[in-house]
């Protein structure tokens, strides 16, 4: 279980990666696996995060634009530090 | 090196050509008061399925041409052997057998008005006696598994779908689809946000033009014309944002996984419309709930659906074998009698992606081979008639 990834990342670019693994809890030390060219790298949870939620994997700032698949898929309307929980409480669609 | 594309299915070639992967005799409601007679003689003969479903009586215009090509494709599928037709009046019941006969398959047609339902249900049910002896004598032969027609639509997504079962999905086009097979995505709600990506994925400027057609008529017609306040609380879904899912433009690039690296679509189809540009993948305008767009597809002639899930819908089909596919394993843990491919190894990096698309098209071999899926096994038979506006 130890080589398993904790959080998966689509591409290099992008800035929220997703747990993968149930019952993650705060102060984990995870490992991080960017699916594109099977890089690694660690960072640390700072809450307890649901498998499928996201992660902030730098700091990002309230009207910031979210990255994953290296495309925008919305806007932060709150504050996430590097290692925070990113979803519906702080980011949001650009559509509507 | 193993090539999915030279395998081969033991299926049923249909009079008009097209591959069939199951061999239903179906007797088939015109409209909704005919539900009773079509159960009615459904339970007489065994080896027969009833498909009831909600309309069928005073639509018009565009919505009475979708129910009519819904119907007559439903039974035009090549997974139905032979179709029993019941109606009220005798009219729309000739339109739809009519239209099913032109694949040369048999098709008999009645309609309950000056018989009532007892005399109806008792000539209908010789008839569809004597379907189901002669379609249980019909002999499978060796088809190439390109000569299937596969479609795809994912159903509670999280964002496991869009890291795993998804482009799992993608893999399997990639490697048919250039072999001959005929593929389909749909869902045009779900798309929103990643519109301009869908569009370049058109193989010509014609198929990206009608893309964006359809999408631009969906989003004004449909969305802009009947919202509240805003799709947040309907797209994504609530099932969705507990899965991880946060926007549309999350899910919709999540959801486009499923047409892979390389395959484009060579046309834009209506819904439950027939594709008639030869072998490869296609685009259809549906809704995004699960039931109404694999009937839509299976009308159009699909034969096999591949369905990837992360947090785990339970949907199946009357006539066309449903394949799950999920990679969250919470999924797996709580749900797995649904899950016909596993594919959590791509998340804990022990599958790649191109072993999960070999896993998915060996699946769909044995399902084509008669193996049933899940959903077959536990009983689902979503049939959902799309409508698009209220009857007269």
């Amino acid at each position: 279980m130890s080589n398993h990834p904790h959080l998966l990342v689509h591409d290099h670019e992008d800035n929220v990666g997703v747990v993968v693994v149930e019952g993650l809890t705060a102060g984990t030390d995870m490992l991080c696996v960017v699916t594109h060219d099977n890089s690694d790298f660690r960072l640390t949870a700072n809450a307890d995060i649901p498998i499928g939620h996201k992660v902030a994997l730098k700091d990002l700032k309230e009207g910031d634009t979210v990255i994953k698949y290296g495309e925008d898929i919305g806007k932060m309307v709150g504050n996430a530090g590097t290692g925070d929980h990113v979803h519906t409480h702080n980011c949001k669609t650009k559509r509507w | 090196m193993f090539d999915a594309s030279n395998q081969t299915v033991m299926a049923w070639r249909r009079e008009n050509g097209r591959v069939g992967v199951r061999n239903h005799v179906i007797i088939l409601p015109v409209d909704d008061i005919s539900n009773a007679a079509c159960e009615a003689v459904a339970n007489n003969v065994k080896g027969t399925m009833a498909l009831p479903h909600a309309y069928g009586r005073l639509q018009f215009g565009a919505d009475l041409e979708l129910h009519f090509r819904t119907m007559i494709g439903t039974g035009a599928n090549p997974n139905v052997a032979a179709v029993v037709v019941i109606g009220i009046e005798p009219e729309w019941t000739k339109v739809i057998a009519d239209g099913i006969r032109k694949t040369g398959k048999p098709v008999a047609e009645f309609s309950i008005e000056q018989k009532g339902d007892f005399e109806t249900i008792r000539a209908a049910s010789w008839k569809a006696k004597e379907f189901v002896h002669w379609a249980t004598e019909l002999q499978k032969e060796e088809c190439p598994i390109t000569d299937l027609w596969v479609s795809t639509k994912c159903g509670e997504s999280d964002t496991t779908t869009g890291l795993s079962s998804c482009p799992t999905v993608g893999n399997m086009y990639d490697k048919l689809i250039p072999h001959g097979l005929y593929g389909v995505f749909g869902e045009t709600s779900e798309i929103t946000g990643a519109e301009h990506i869908c569009e370049k994925r058109a193989a010509t400027p014609e198929a990206a033009e009608k893309f964006m057609a359809i999408f631009k008529e969906y989003s004004e017609n449909v969305i802009f014309a009947h919202q509240t306040d805003d799709l947040s609380d309907s797209q994504p879904t609530k099932g969705n944002i507990l899965g991880g899912l946060t926007t549309i433009e999350e899910k919709a690039l999540g959801n486009l996984e499923k047409i892979g690296r390389e395959c484009t679509y060579i046309d834009a189809l209506q819904a439950a419309e027939a594709p008639e540009k030869g072998p490869g993948l296609y685009f259809m305008d549906t809704s995004s709930a699960a039931a109404e767009c694999i009937t839509l597809m299976a009308a159009a002639g699909y034969v096999i659906h591949t369905f990837p899930t992360g947090q785990g819908n339970v949907v199946g089909n009357p006539i066309v074998p449903v394949i799950k596919i999920s990679g969250n394993p919470r999924t797996l843990r709580t749900m797995s009698e649904h899950i016909d491919v596993d594919v959590t190894g791509v998340l804990t990096r022990e599958q790649t992606i191109d072993q999960a698309g070999d896993a998915l098209i060996e699946c769909i071999r044995r399902t084509a081979n008669g193996r049933y899926t899940a959903a077959e096994a536990l009983g689902h038979r979503e049939f959902v008639m799309t409508k698009l506006y209220r009857s007269a």
